[in-house]
């Protein structure tokens, strides 16, 4: 392989003898493992840095064929074999160079992409074992310590096992203790109970003795002494002890347990009886209670029976209560047990019916029911709170009331007072009323001055303006030369002449004026057609010869042309007055 | 309210006549008679030895005397000062003597429970009664005199017969279902005997007059049980105080239980009021201390006391008994109904201070009475539901259902009250110290009522109300 490197090289066309270069190319493409990709890689990057400088170039126009040469050699190691540069007479055709130029440099970012992937790889791993190293010392910490704790536990268990042992086996000896006690106890019990029997024996026996003494002895002192004998505490004389005597205390005995029972005899009779009433009474009252539910036909056979049964009992002629016969007993007692099953019953059922009726309303109208629940709430509310004030109010009347003396002379005095004091405050309010309807009405008097005083200031205005405008016309007419010795006698005098000239004036001078251009109406013109005239006719047209006071009375207007429509409006208002 | 000057007496001898017109107390060998109303002596009889038990009969004309050291009898008469009657009862000796119901018989039991003698003082005739029973209560008459029932041993078993007081002609003798019988009484209408059992077996039985076995009642075994007995006036009640510090009610109908009676440490029922008893002393200084209260010195140096109501729950002190010795106390010890059977006042052992009174009407407690000192005494007044007690100190105490009084006997010396009991009127307490007596005179029903006397010191002499 390398001889047909060297071959190549001799064959060069045009050799530049870089051999040094060439061999220490050739020196890197050998040493290189071909298995350390990541090596190679690291060398492919760092060759672009390299590649320029003048000393290491890899390609000269001497060993292209070597080159070529070389990279085939190279590619084929990379195993692009497809495709593999051919030197045509020794230029080298542009399109493979690309192709493989292409295929490495994909080779190439495919490589880098796999490094980056590698790389972020490694470093998911290194983090990933840190944590896991982490997690590892932990569950190994946490093993270590159930572990103690399960010693300790079993420590603790074992010793309990032990106590308990200890417990038992003392429990044990305790019960036995027990035992023995009580047979002990019970053995002591005999014994005594044998030893008392013995000394009670010998104590009767030594009774008997002493008793046999006593007799025996005729004992001296044993006696009475007595003056004289005491009559019996009833009067009587004592009675012999007869067998007669025996059956009379006998007789006397009976009768006074024979009383004894009849007096409990009858006071337990009148409790029965009262138990009897009250009987009656609960099963009257019983009666009335089931008695309208019998026209509803009976659900079943018991009910029947019980009706039945009711109606046998139930009748009134028959006193069965004053029967004292076991029978009638019966009959009371079945009757009551009947009745009292039928009360059950009813109530069951209305219990049920009530459940029944209480989950259709809730399953139905629950919405609809809300709705008028809260309307009555709402409704109740409100009747809540009028009554509520409704009693404020009173309870105020009712203090008011109760704060004023009863008696009759001091309310009315009161009364009077009040009414004294209403009127006085009434009188008070009127003196005000009065006072500020003077002020009103001084003001309207003001308000009417002003007004007047406005509607004359009006009056000059208008007519200053007509004035002007007559000016203005006779100016803007051809025939302005003709008048204008008038004109500015007229204008003169309006500086100079009495008012009541000025008045006077006007009306000829504009009924000339206008006539003549619009030819239409012979009427004074109203302010809006002064206005549009003024604005139709530019101030520019005015003319310098104008007098001051003309020019100023314009300036005026123009300023003031936007608050024609107030100046209207307020004239609308004004004239009235 | 008044009290009575005080007079002397010894071994707590006094006793009111049963139709209640004399006093009679024994003072070492003398027998005073007094007229109850003005207290003056109406007779003196001297007995042969200082007497130890003194007796009216039931008609209140004979006093009986006994002497046990000497086994005498000395019997005095009322209408006759002159007429004298001796017993003695020999060699054999003496320890329990007292009248029959007539009056007319004396009841002499002798040593060792040897035999009972029944003197007549009508026909100085002796019998004898063999056998009787040493125990808490051998003997009872029925309330209208016609029977006695004693309590015998024979054989080693319990026997009792019925004898007819008339001619002490025996009427029914039958062998009670007891262990060792420890008492036996009869029912206020005469017609059923209640007997039980000593305290180791709690066994209540109850007889009819001719003998049969009506019932009998026993509320748990195997530990300490009777201790007091009593039938409340009407009969309709048989209360039955145990050791396990309850009373338990039967009825008369069926002998059953109706209820039972706790006495807890820590009362807690809402409807029962307890009372506690204050003690102050007087303060010195004040407007009592005038120059008339100074000479009474005993009023200025006794303290005063007066209850108070105290807020439930209520703690009542308990003294722990000593397991070891016989008759521990514990239990109910003492059991009284009032006259017209409405209330029951019982007294706990171990609540030695505490006064327990129970409504009958709605079968709970009604009143706890927490004395500063132990309840020696109580006693109902014999016509109206009030409640007399003392517990050893100079004060008396009332209770009745509108509330509670504590008056002080206002005599010269301590006069420590250590028993009292009610003149059969109702009227009178008579008050009993160790060596001397007082009359607490004309207590109207209203001035135990009036809770405004609560610790007010009572003067001698003054009258209240």
């Amino acid at each position: 392989m390398l001889d047909s490197d060297e071959s190549v090289f001799l064959v060069s066309p045009d050799p530049h003898p870089h051999s040094a270069e060439l061999s220490s190319i050739s020196g890197i493409s050998m040493s290189p493992s071909r298995q350390n990709l990541h090596h190679s890689l690291h060398s492919t990057m760092a060759l672009p840095k390299t590649s320029y400088s003048v000393l290491s170039a890899f390609c000269t126009e001497e060993n292209i064929s070597q080159c070529i040469a070389y990279i085939n050699q190279e590619v084929c190691s990379l195993g692009l074999t497809g495709v593999s540069l051919e030197s045509k007479s020794g230029s080298l055709s542009a399109v493979p160079v690309l192709n493989l130029l292409y295929e490495v440099l994909q080779l190439q970012r495919r490589a880098q992409r796999a490094l980056h992937e590698l790389e972020t790889q490694q470093l998911k791993n290194g983090s990933d074992l840190e944590h896991l190293q982490h997690s590892n010392c932990r569950l190994k910490d946490q093993l270590e310590h159930t572990r103690r704790d399960n010693s300790g536990l079993h420590e603790g268990e074992r010793q309990l096992q032990l106590k308990i042992k200890t417990l038992q086996n003392w429990l044990k000896s305790e019960k036995e203790e027990v035992q023995k006690l009580q047979s002990i106890i019970s053995s002591r019990a005999t014994q005594y109970n044998h030893d008392t029997k013995r000394k009670e024996r010998e104590c009767t026996k030594l009774k008997e003795r002493l008793n046999q003494l006593l007799m025996d002895k005729r004992d001296k002192k044993l006696s009475i002494e007595i003056s004289n004998h005491v009559g019996r505490s009833d009067g009587k004389r004592g009675l012999w002890k007869t067998g007669k005597m025996e059956a009379r205390h006998e007789g006397e005995m009976y009768k006074a347990l024979l009383s004894d029972y009849e007096t409990r005899q009858r006071s337990l009779m009148m409790e029965n009886s009262e138990l009897k009433k009250v009987l009656q009474h609960m099963k009257k009252d019983m009666i009335t209670i089931l008695s309208p539910k019998k026209p509803e036909p009976a659900n079943d056979s018991l009910e029947q029976a019980v009706s039945e049964c009711e109606e046998e009992i139930g009748d009134p002629s028959r006193e069965t209560l004053e029967q004292s016969c076991e029978q009638a007993r019966e009959q009371l007692t079945n009757s009551i047990r009947l009745q009292w099953r039928k009360l059950k019953s009813h109530m069951e059922r209305l219990d049920s019916q009530a459940s029944l009726v209480a989950s259709q309303e809730r399953e139905g109208e629950e919405m609809m029911s809300r709705k008028e629940h809260e309307e009555e709430m709402q409704r109740m509310r409100m009747e809540l709170q009028q009554c509520k004030e409704f009693i404020h109010m009173q309870q105020q009347l009712l203090q008011q009331q109760l704060s004023s003396p009863c008696d009759e002379e001091t309310a009315a005095l009161l009364n009077d007072c009040y009414t004294l004091e209403e009127k006085e405050r009434l009188k008070e309010e009127w003196r005000l009323f009065n006072e500020q309807k003077r002020n009103f009405e001084r003001e309207r008097k003001n308000f009417t001055e002003a007004a007047i005083r406005l509607g004359h200031e009006r009056k000059a205005f208008e007519e200053d303006r007509a004035a002007w405008l007559k000016t203005q016309f006779l100016n803007m007419t051809p025939f302005v030369d003709r008048k204008r010795s008038a004109l500015s006698d007229s204008a003169l005098s309006v500086g100079t002449e009495p008012e009541a000239k000025l008045q006077s004036t006007p009306p000829l001078v504009t009924k000339s004026l206008f006539s003549t251009p619009k030819a239409a109406s012979v009427k004074m013109p109203s302010t809006a057609d002064l206005y549009r005239t003024l604005h139709l006719i530019p101030d520019s047209r005015g003319h310098g010869k104008c007098q001051s006071g003309e020019m100023s009375t314009k300036s005026r207007l123009r300023n003031c042309s936007t608050d024609c429509s107030v100046l209207s409006f307020v004239r609308d208002e004004n004239s009235p007055i | 309210m008044n009290f009575s000057e005080v007079f002397k007496q010894s071994n707590q001898l006094c006793k009111v006549s049963p139709d209640g017109k004399y006093l009679a107390t024994c003072v070492q060998y003398r027998l005073v008679v007094r007229d109850f109303n003005s207290l003056q002596i109406a007779h003196l009889y001297t007995c042969l030895d200082p007497v130890m038990h003194m007796e009216w009969s039931s008609d209140s004309l004979f006093i009986l005397c006994a002497m046990y050291k000497r086994g005498l009898v000395q019997v005095w008469s009322l209408e006759q000062p002159d007429w004298h009657c001796k017993i003695d009862e020999g060699s054999i000796g003496l320890v329990s003597s007292r009248w029959s119901p007539d009056g007319r018989h004396v009841l002499n039991t002798t040593e060792f429970n040897l035999r009972v003698t029944v003197w007549s003082l009508c026909t100085k005739a002796v019998s004898y009664i063999k056998y009787p029973k040493a125990c808490q209560k051998g003997v009872d008459f029925t309330a209208d005199g016609r029977y006695m029932a004693l309590a015998e041993r024979r054989e080693c078993k319990d026997y009792i017969s019925v004898f007819v007081c008339d001619d002490w002609h025996l009427l029914r003798h039958f062998e009670s279902e007891t262990q060792d019988l420890a008492g036996l009484e009869w029912s206020p209408n005469c017609c059923v005997l209640a007997v039980w059992d000593n305290c180791l077996e709690y066994k209540l039985l109850l007889y009819s007059l001719d003998g049969r076995l009506l019932s009998s009642y026993s509320a748990y075994e195997w530990s300490l049980g009777i201790k007091s007995v009593a039938w409340s006036p009407s009969s309709q009640f048989l209360a039955v105080g145990s050791y396990d510090e309850k009373v338990r009610i039967l009825n008369h109908i069926t002998w059953k239980k109706i209820t039972e009676f706790e006495h807890p440490a820590t009362i807690i029922n809402t409807k029962a009021v307890v009372f506690k008893e204050v003690e102050k002393r007087p303060v010195v200084g004040s407007e009592d201390l005038s120059i008339h209260q100074l000479t009474v010195d005993n009023s200025l140096f006794s303290t005063q006391s007066k209850y108070e109501i105290t807020q439930l729950p209520a703690q009542v002190p308990v003294i722990k008994p000593d397991p070891d010795r016989a008759n521990p106390k514990i239990g109910i010890s003492a059991l009284a109904f009032s006259a017209d059977n409405r209330f029951l006042a019982t007294k706990n052992d171990n609540m030695p201070q505490s006064l327990w009174v129970w409504d009958m009407q709605r079968l709970s407690l009604l009143a706890v009475l927490e004395q500063t000192a132990p309840v020696r005494c109580f006693v109902w007044d014999p016509r109206r539901p009030r409640l007399a007690l003392c517990t050893g100190n100079t004060k008396v105490y009332l209770w009745s259902p509108a509330g509670c009084v504590s008056v002080n006997v206002p005599v010269e010396g301590s006069f420590q009250v250590l028993s009292l009991f009610w003149h059969c009127s109702g009227s009178s307490l008579v008050l009993l110290s160790k060596e001397h007596i007082c009359l607490l005179k004309y207590i109207l029903y209203n001035v135990s009522l009036s809770c405004h006397l609560i610790g007010i010191l009572f003067r001698r002499h003054a009258v209240f109300l």
